[in-house]
């Protein structure tokens, strides 16, 4: 089997070589080359029936979002270790930064491109908050904390009436435009997908880049062994930190992305639920497999907003008895469910298993026995 | 490494540790001379792996200092009641002016600079938690001042330059050995979050030198060849041997070694104590050891310690320490040691 395999990858190695030396750019052309193939694959049967390609590029983008939440718990959850379940308090305080200078609300209007990077630090900051007392919790002890975290900043949010306009939450927040070229709107989503597919690629060559470095590996050691990891030299103090504010700036910038997308905060938007979706995703693609995860999310997402609406429509117009009385749009807790308990029975490695790195290294070096 | 410094390479004063009731290790001094092999041993229980876990900087002593290569590193924490003050501190100025923004001025017009002083409090408090929880050398020599002092945590030793292996080996199992190697260099590595973000020359070459010298390593322990086996595949003896090579990656000066001989047949404890001659004469790295089998320990040590019920009862030759008595009475029962 091998061997056909290796005839039939044999035209394909010198591009394969290429691509591993040059994985950032090759991260690069296969997200844009995917971002074309999306919306040009919705035009054909049976999708263009489903909804229009405006509709589908506008949830491809939100697909991508979650897609790229997930990835940022990914640096947390399946390279450090850490189960973090309040992920979408991260999430909220990018979105809210962001709605915060730029809605009606407070009457600010500061442009959207630093606030990108404003969202990334204020994530970072509360990602180092809730890391440093939860530095010596492992496991679910760790779980049970950052889930109280997760549900405080949205009930916070919820209470501060003052400054957040309470359940309301802040609307109105400004597109981002490029001034003089490119105006962002709501009925034109193409904008839009082509910066969330430009961030998307660049948070993914970000995250390969720091998982193979020298921190990459210092998070190894952590969710490997910890004892083993501070008596090899690892600052876990300092490496822990770092995987909590990667992830929470992540999470962060994307918020912030996500609140100028629907031009709406709540805190309804941020509950359990988008942790728990996250955390699913991350369960379903294989935890530590970047493009596994962000598969992951892609799948969960386009399964709940796509395929339940379709449900519905196919029950509807069958008219089964029972079944259309069911919104099963109101099923994708289940959905969750089931796959976190599916793929922990079946597949605990994930669809996509994080295949150990297998660098290319180069030749050993004879006659050098001996260090030193 | 500094052959003209002279001194042992590790000195311990007095050192107690207590589990509740329990006197683990009662009051031991003890030194390692440099460049020597030096063995600990003692029957079970006698507070050999806690003096060791102490030295490693896993546990901080109750009582007693630690000086590695003339640096004091591990003293009793002192000042912990004082450490909120530094909390607070900072953001005291900026609790002050969202107070005033939002009471004093009040109204709409206080808002945002309210909420402005409290990101900023906010912001000084992370700052400080920040400092008080990573404790870059500055700081430590700051807060010393107000009598607030910490002993060294386990990496702050291997900075120092002690390395360490388990009783039970403790290795990344689901990494390659060359990786597991190459985490051992971390201390030695300065690549930085940026470095690997933008993936600089000098990372990459950092990155380079630290795989060839990690090889040469494995190379060392006789591991060449294994590059990407995962740790978890190795057979015992090997594992044990890729413990040993992780821990001479920081390029130590003294190296514990926790029972290196356990469980291995008559063969691989041979092998075991040759890589250990070899080490020493070799790397130039000091050597304490702590271990059950007698021939290994009588064998490669110049210089023994006896632990008992957490106190050093003799110290020597290992000619010496064969025909102590209470040596002999520790092991054996006070019967053992009438009839010698």
């Amino acid at each position: 089997m091998s061997r056909i395999a290796d005839a039939v990858n044999a035209p394909f190695a010198p591009v394969r070589a290429f691509f591993r030396k040059h994985r950032s750019f090759g991260i690069f052309v296969g997200v844009v080359l995917l971002s074309i193939a999306l919306p040009l694959l919705t035009r054909v049967p049976p999708f263009d029936g489903i909804q229009s390609t405006n509709a589908w590029v506008n949830a491809f983008t939100t697909a991508a979002i979650y897609a790229m939440l997930a990835m940022g718990l990914n640096v947390v959850i399946g390279f450090a270790g850490l189960l973090d379940l309040g992920y979408a308090a991260f999430f909220a305080l990018g979105g809210y930064t962001y709605a915060f200078v730029a809605a009606p609300f407070t009457g600010i209007h500061l442009p959207f491109w630093p606030m990108l990077l404003a969202g990334g630090v204020v994530g970072a900051i509360f990602g180092v908050l809730l890391g440093a007392p939860t530095l010596r919790l492992r496991g679910d002890y760790l779980a049970i904390v950052t889930l109280g975290f997760g549900e405080i900043v949205p009930i916070t949010l919820m209470n501060a009436d003052k400054f957040t306009d309470g359940v309301n939450g802040i609307g109105g927040i400004d597109k981002p435009s490029i001034p003089g070229i490119l105006q962002f709107t709501l009925t034109n989503p193409w904008p839009m997908y082509g910066l969330v597919i430009a961030l998307f690629s660049l948070i993914m060559i970000m995250i390969y880049r720091l998982e193979d470095s020298r921190l990459g590996r210092t998070w190894d050691a952590i969710r490997e062994d910890e004892l083993a990891a501070e008596s090899s030299g690892v600052n876990i103090v300092i490496a822990k930190l770092q995987a909590f504010a990667v992830g929470a700036s992540i999470a962060g910038i994307v918020g912030v992305v996500n609140a100028a997308k629907i031009t709406i905060v709540t805190p309804d938007q941020f509950r359990f639920a988008v942790s728990i979706s996250a955390l699913a995703a991350v369960v379903l693609g294989g935890m530590g497999n970047t493009i596994g995860v962000a598969t992951g999310a892609f799948i969960i997402y386009l399964f709940q907003s796509i395929l339940l609406k379709q449900l519905n429509t196919l029950v509807e117009n069958i008219n089964i008895p029972v079944l259309n009385q069911i919104d099963f749009l109101d099923f994708q807790y289940v959905l969750y469910g089931i796959v976190l308990v599916l793929m922990m029975l079946k597949r605990p490695q994930g669809i996509f298993p994080a295949r150990r790195r297998m660098r290319e290294f180069a030749p050993l070096k004879i006659g050098k026995r001996g260090a030193k | 490494m500094s052959a003209a410094k002279s001194g042992p390479m590790l000195r311990a004063r007095g050192v107690t540790r207590k589990f509740g009731g329990l006197i683990a290790v009662n009051s031991v001094d003890f030194e390692i001379p440099r460049g020597s092999i030096s063995a600990i041993i003692g029957p079970n229980g006698a507070g050999k792996t806690t003096f060791f876990n102490v030295i490693a900087g896993i546990y901080a002593p109750t009582a007693g200092t630690i000086e590695l290569d003339g640096k004091p590193l591990i003293s009793p924490p002192t000042g912990a009641g004082r450490e909120p003050i530094l909390l607070i501190l900072p953001t005291i100025p900026f609790i002050g002016l969202a107070i005033y923004s939002l009471l004093v001025v009040g109204g709409d017009t206080g808002l945002v600079e309210g909420v402005a002083s409290v990101a900023a409090a906010l912001l000084g408090f992370v700052a400080a938690l920040l400092l008080n929880i990573v404790r870059p050398t500055w700081y430590n020599r700051l807060i010393k001042r107000i009598g607030v002092t910490r002993p060294a945590r386990p990496n702050d030793m291997v900075v120092a330059g002690l390395a360490r292996t388990f009783q039970n080996i403790r290795l990344y199992k689901s990494l390659t050995t060359l990786e597991n190697i190459l985490v051992g260099m971390h201390v030695h590595m300065h690549g930085s979050f940026l470095g690997a973000l933008f993936k600089t020359r000098l990372v990459r070459e950092e990155e380079a030198v630290a795989e060839q010298r990690a090889r040469e390593l494995l190379a060392f322990v006789d591991l060449s060849g294994m590059e990407n086996e995962l740790a978890r595949n190795l057979p015992y003896g090997k594992q044990r041997l890729l413990e040993i090579a992780r821990a001479i990656a920081s390029r130590p000066k003294l190296l514990l070694l926790d029972e290196p001989a356990a469980g291995m047949n008559p063969k691989e404890t041979e092998e075991m104590t040759a890589l250990i001659r070899r080490i020493r004469d070799e790397l130039d790295i000091t050597i304490l050891l702590i271990e059950h089998d007698m021939r290994v320990v009588m064998g490669i040590s110049d210089h023994i310690t006896v632990l008992d019920h957490g106190e050093k009862i003799a110290e020597g030759l290992p000619k010496a320490i064969r025909t102590n008595p209470k040596v002999i009475e520790a092991y054996l029962g006070r019967g053992a040691a009438a009839g010698h």
